[in-house]
């Protein structure tokens, strides 16, 4: 298969990503450059300085609201994506309404509260759905450990599984671009085996 | 009782167990996890009624802070 016999295929769906900070954004840029049709991207939090040692940002971007920053950097990479951001805070009753209408959503946030709340909603009120999970990202090294999980049809994980992320133990960019990439990859694994011959947007 | 475990067979004496006693009894204290059981997904509120069976499918995974 071609790259650009790829790109139309991936150009029919639309992928949810639920936090746009060392994951999110990251596996936004990956499925970008995929040619992916539609993103659907939620954060509150705006681009610090702290966030340049992994996420996709620039220092010009320092104070903007991280939907829009990664919006004006996927436009520049490849405008053809539909990019819909939301800056509300994610709960359990705006996500189905968030994203609905996703084929998949990768769950890319930095709490693990966040995280819970997120694969509960969507397993329980959006089944057949499914969510990519990145779990143990912190430190560096350790290749080995990064691993990929299929639990089921719904959920997969991406990630060491044991890492937590500390001010002593940092999430840095390769480990967190590494399972970002991972996430992204899923993804595509996903896209590629479903059938669909419209386009979403 | 026999059961999968995050796909390896485990063998309880018990002919069931609540999802909390299997916890216990398997000593996993690390709180934010997620259980599904033959595919559905169990929230903690349940894990004190939520019975594990014979030849049930448990998975469990670990949700670690970072990202």
């Amino acid at each position: 298969m071609r790259i650009s016999e790829v790109k139309d295929h991936l150009a029919k769906f639309r992928v949810g990503i639920a936090g746009a900070g060392g994951l999110g954004s990251n596996c936004a840029v990956a499925l970008a450059r995929s040619g992916i049709g539609s993103l659907v991207i939620s954060d509150f939090d705006v681009v610090e300085p702290a966030n340049l040692n992994r996420q996709y940002y620039f220092i010009s971007q320092i104070g903007m609201l991280k939907t829009i920053a990664l919006k004006e950097n996927i436009a520049r990479i490849n405008p053809d994506v539909v990019v819909i951001a939301h800056t509300e805070k994610l709960d359990r009753f705006n996500i189905p309404e968030i994203y609905s209408g996703c084929d998949v959503v990768v769950e890319a946030f930095d709490r693990e509260e966040m995280k819970e709340m997120l694969i509960e909603t969507i397993q329980i009120i959006m089944p057949g759905i499914p969510v990519i999970i990145g779990s143990g990202v912190a430190g560096w090294g350790k290749n080995e450990t990064i691993r990929y999980r299929k639990v089921d049809e719904t959920l997969y994980i991406c990630g060491d599984e044991s890492t937590m992320a500390d001010d002593d133990y940092p999430a840095m960019a390769p480990r967190v671009g590494i399972v970002a990439n991972m996430q992204a990859n899923t993804v595509i694994e996903i896209l590629m085996k479903k059938t669909r011959d419209y386009f979403h947007v | 009782m026999k059961i999968l475990l995050n796909n390896r067979e485990e063998i309880f004496a018990e002919e069931t167990l609540s999802v909390s006693e299997m916890l216990k009894l398997k000593k996993f204290s690390f709180k934010m996890r997620i259980i599904k059981i033959n595919g559905a997904l169990i929230t903690k509120d349940k894990y004190d009624t939520t019975m594990i069976n014979e030849g049930d499918n448990v998975q469990m995974l670990y949700l670690m802070s970072g990202g």
